[in-house]
């Protein structure tokens, strides 16, 4: 298969075309040759003997007639110990290493090893020989931060096979041969520590997959309770700039209650992903006590690197996350943004000429967002664990209007929708999750009655508000005022989180609960007051105290103390 | 050997076409037109059809006319000589001085991998209240001005450029009138900032298309002194005129567009301009400026849209001030906290009296009754206004915060106003 080669006939930005004799493989890695660099290629479209490409990197300076070497292997993935806490460009090229190495600036045509292959991993075997494995099985596990990494039968082997031999309890490096199995037909293969998976390719070594049930808490007041995302579901952000998206994803990343976190940062700043990479090595997971870089993966491929290499980081994000899946545990992928990976492969097929759908976005669109949010899900692995992955992607509408073709393919496969409102986010209402907009199809921790309750009040109180801006406060009746009272300290008391303060940042499933449960009476309560202004006053004392209880630490004397201020205030 | 060609096929709007081989993508060419030489690109290569885009424009173009391919990108000249001095949009002298051939580097180069930036940390002063105090600038922060024409957007440029603390500024003028390009000429001059100023201007009257590579000189330029320990501040005006460029170009490809004819890239062009802002550990930083107009002042129009998601933030320039509801600088959390301890607060609680100030101001216009508290907002507003917002305020930081408690005490009681006891007893003025 190796020693194929072609010559680019056409260039135009990142799209190459190549001549080529023999056979290829759709989606198969070439590397233009250079002089001395090799800049990695990605096969996107086969026509007769002419090869379409996509460049991985910048294409200046290279020729018509300059050779391409194939490689005989789709874009892959190294799947092993060691992929904890790093930081990958969108071909799992380790940046921390390329900075080392090649100082402030990305080199062009430079490929390093995702992990290092000296590293020596406590290898603990769970297969003795003569065990029946398929793939996914495990064979055995290492130490990996807080976790125990499983050595996997590699995902690709087909059918079923027996352990011939396994390695001893001891300390190998991840190439080193730590089994032998052998398939029904006779056929014996090696195993070691890591394996290569083509990122475009499903991993489905489970049993099963289960519809998604059991909530995923993410600690935000407004998700959990109202649109609450589900461990194995997925969700989308859709919100114009400034409304608070990214945000939103790093208090997701730093709090939510799952074992890994996967952060996609896709076309996006750059200086976001600082903070990430500069910020969690420092900051304590308060589940293990552990620096949260410890539980998380960044694959950063920012706006201003190769365009090509930014649709590729979406599924390199994906497959390690499916990986993890495969272990027993429940990860959390967060896209950051679809977006501009949907824009990505707008660059790439206006450079195919392909026809134009809407917007210029390629007629497969739907079906390529479908698909990504499909490897979403709670499954039951070989073993009978479950595990999970669930995914949440942000999404940049144009002009903040949702009716454009991205948010509208996503909204047709995600479980839950968390529209951000410009509205809300320029009155500094955090998070700016849109409270009339958003669902979500999953359930929530909190009983349905007491939800239904507060949705109600919440759409009655904006009838209210609206109704308001035309007739004046006057127009309205006592009642009618008092519900939109109601719906507005439900607002600035739960809805609203600080994602600043330490405490509020956070709020555990038991203390939403207790929480929205003397919320949701007080706003079921009739109250006698005279007029307008007494109702104001009493309803901005409470929310002052409930907005100074949410500083309180959970269970603590000060929280107590202002809850028997707030229980005097109720009794009035 | 450097390749020439003397038969062009076809010139389609800005774009020739000539058959040659060896010729590197984005490569340099030289096309010699009734003597005179012009600069031009390779921005398509399709077997042995080498397309150019023609950054004098096609105008005047004969098919017999000589093409040389330089062997390299395009490169621009990086001295110390060059402060001072004025450049075209093809890096040749505007001014009468000598080209810079000297150390010439490539423009457009790679991107600063992200695990080598910081965390931005210090502040940039302006001595514009509405900047400083509400949305301080952060060396290294990417920042447009969201406009519209007619608004003195290169004034504010222009202020911000005299009274920055930085070293070195660099103005990047694409599409710009020749009145403003003397403007800021002569307005760094008479501030003495001339000396520590390069200027690549490109005008309204020169070609379109040569306006499309003001920004990458400009930016490569500034890097290169950023690595050298510089804080540099890039002025861009006007992207808008950038896109537009674009725009054009890829039309003339025939690329299929996607939103109101502008290229599907457009995003990723922008912010490989954008992300050039970096703070280099242990050197010198980028921070940059640029002016967005707003066609027809719609914040959803393509450009504005796109530059929007990239930059660190924006500031609304209408009706001759910087607006404080819409503009955000994002990095000012990162570093109002060090400055001093009422600078948070004033920033939160004026802004939130001047939100009351709007809507009782348009119930008054509206006819409504006003009422005492009506009245005193009134006044505030009008205060803010003119001492705060007004973009002829000139003051520091310090004295801008002491003017804000000094509004608010003359138009309200402590007690009116949502700040924390101990601020109030600190900093409330003394009568």
């Amino acid at each position: 298969m190796s020693n194929r080669t072609g010559k680019i006939i056409s260039i135009t930005g990142n799209m190459i075309a190549v001549k080529f004799t023999g056979d290829i493989i759709q989606n198969e890695v070439g590397y233009v040759i250079d002089g001395k660099r090799r800049l990695k290629s990605e096969v996107i479209k086969i026509r007769y003997d002419v090869a379409f490409m996509q460049v991985f990197e910048y294409t200046k300076g290279i020729k018509v007639g300059d050779t391409v070497e194939f490689s005989g292997q789709m874009l892959s993935v190294w799947l092993g110990p060691g992929l904890l806490a790093q930081i990958y460009d969108g071909l799992q090229n380790p940046l921390p290493q390329l900075a080392e190495e090649f100082g402030f600036f990305l080199p062009v045509g430079e490929e390093r090893d995702a992990f290092s292959l000296k590293v020596k991993w406590d290898f603990t075997p769970l297969a003795k020989k003569g065990d029946k494995v398929t793939a996914g099985s495990f064979l055995g596990w290492v130490p990996e931060g807080i976790f125990e990494h499983k050595i996997m039968v590699p995902f690709n082997v087909r059918g079923d096979w027996t352990v011939e031999d396994i390695a001893k309890k001891g300390k190998y490096a991840p190439d080193r041969v730590i089994a032998k199995i052998q398939s029904d037909k006779g056929k014996t293969i090696d195993v070691n520590m890591y394996f290569e998976w083509p990122v475009k390719i499903p991993i489905t070594a489970y049993r099963q997959k289960l519809p998604p049930k059991e909530p995923l808490v993410t600690k935000i007041r407004i998700l959990d309770t109202l649109f609450p995302i589900a461990k194995g579901g997925t969700y989308c952000i859709p919100g114009p700039f400034g409304a608070g998206k990214t945000v939103l994803q790093q208090i997701t990343s730093r709090h939510a209650e799952t074992d890994i976190v996967i952060i996609a940062a896709c076309g996006e700043r750059a200086g976001e992903v600082v903070e990430t990479l500069r910020e969690f090595p420092h900051i304590e997971d308060p589940r293990t006590g552990k620096p949260l870089m410890e539980r998380t993966i960044i694959i950063c491929n920012t706006s201003s690197m190769p365009v090509a290499a930014r649709e590729s980081s979406v599924y390199t994000g994906t497959t390690i996350a499916e990986y993890y899946r495969q272990m027993g545990l429940n990860v959390l992928l967060l896209a950051d943004s679809t977006s501009r990976w949907a824009q990505a492969m707008r660059e790439i097929s206006g450079r195919l000429e392909e026809i134009p759908g809407e917007e210029a976005y390629p007629a497969y669109l739907e079906s390529r967002i479908a698909n990504f949010y499909e490897r979403a899900g709670l499954v039951e692995l070989h073993s009978g664990d479950q595990a999970s992955l669930t995914i949440g992607g942000t999404v940049s509408p144009a002009g903040g209007n949702f009716e454009e073709p991205v948010t509208q393919g996503t909204l047709k496969v995600v479980g839950a929708f968390h529209g951000l409102s410009r509205d809300r986010a320029n009155a500094r209402r955090f998070p700016s999750v849109s409270p009339l907009e958003s669902w979500s199809k999953y359930r929530s921790f909190i009983e349905k009655g007491l939800v239904d309750t507060a949705k109600e009040i919440l759409f009655k109180g904006d009838e209210v508000s609206q109704m308001m801006k035309v007739v004046g406060e006057e127009g309205v009746s006592l009642g009618d005022f008092v519900i939109y009272l109601k719906a507005d300290f439900l607002d600035a008391v739960y809805l609203q989180q600080n994602g600043f303060d330490p405490v509020d940042a956070a709020t555990t499933a038991d203390r939403q609960k207790y929480l929205f449960t003397k919320i949701v009476d007080i706003l079921k309560k009739g109250f006698p007051f005279r007029d307008k202004e007494e109702a104001r006053d009493y309803f901005y004392n409470l929310r002052h105290s409930f907005i100074d209880w949410n500083y309180k630490e959970w269970r603590s004397k000060e929280f107590k103390k202002q809850e028997d201020k707030i229980d005097v205030l109720l009794k009035r | 050997m450097r390749k020439v060609c003397t038969r062009i096929l076809s010139i389609v709007g800005n774009v020739v076409m000539v058959r040659a081989e060896g010729v590197s993508y984005e490569e340099l060419a030289e096309i010699t037109s009734a003597g005179e030489k012009s600069l031009a690109q390779v921005i398509r290569l399709d077997a042995d059809m080498v397309y150019l885009q023609a950054f004098a424009g096609s105008r005047g173009i004969s098919t017999g006319d000589e093409v040389k391919f330089l062997g390299h990108p395009m490169r621009v000249g990086f001295s110390e000589s060059m402060l001072g001095r004025i450049f075209n949009g093809s890096g040749m002298p505007r001014d009468n001085g000598p080209a810079i051939t000297e150390n010439l580097i490539e423009i457009g180069g790679p991107a600063v991998n992200p695990a080598k930036r910081i965390i931005p940390s210090k502040m940039i002063r302006t001595n514009i209240p509405m900047i400083d105090v509400f949305n301080s600038l952060v060396e290294s922060q990417k920042l447009p001005i969201f406009s519209v024409s007619g608004e003195p957007y290169n004034e504010l440029l222009a202020r911000i450029a005299l009274q920055a603390e930085v070293d070195i500024i660099v103005l990047g003028g694409i599409g710009i009138k020749y009145d403003q390009y003397l403007y800021f000429k002569e307005t760094l001059e008479e501030g003495g900032a001339l000396a520590r100023s390069i200027f690549f201007v490109h005008t309204a009257s020169d070609p379109v298309v040569e306006g499309l590579m003001v920004p990458d000189l400009a930016l490569a330029v500034a890097e290169k002194f950023g690595l050298q320990g510089k804080r540099v501040l890039v002025l861009l005006t006007d992207m808008t005129n950038f896109s537009d460029a674009l725009k054009e170009i890829s039309i003339t490809m025939e690329q299929v567009p996607s939103n109101r004819g502008y290229p599907g890239d457009l995003y990723s062009q922008l912010a490989a301009r954008y992300e050039k802002a970096v703070d280099f550990e242990g050197a010198g930083s980028v921070t940059t400026l640029a002016v967005t107009t707003m066609p027809g002042d719609d914040v959803t129009h393509p450009v504005p849209d796109n530059t929007g998601y990239i930059t660190e933030g924006q500031f609304y320039l209408r009706n001759g001030r910087v607006e404080p509801f819409g503009s955000l600088s994002r990095l000012k959390q990162l570093v109002n906290k060090k400055t001093r301890a009422d600078h948070r607060p004033i920033m939160d609680g004026m802004i939130q009296l001047y939100a009351q100030y709007v809507e009782t101001e348009e119930k008054r216009s509206m006819g409504f009754r006003m009422s005492e508290w009506d009245n005193k907002l009134l006044r505030y507003g009008k205060l803010f206004e003119s001492e705060m917002m007004d973009l002829s305020v000139n003051i520091p930081l310090e004295k801008a915060l002491d003017r804000g408690w000094q509004i608010m005490a003359e138009c309200f009681k402590p007690n009116e106003t949502s700040f924390r006891t101990d601020l109030v007893e600190k900093f409330w003025p003394k009568t």
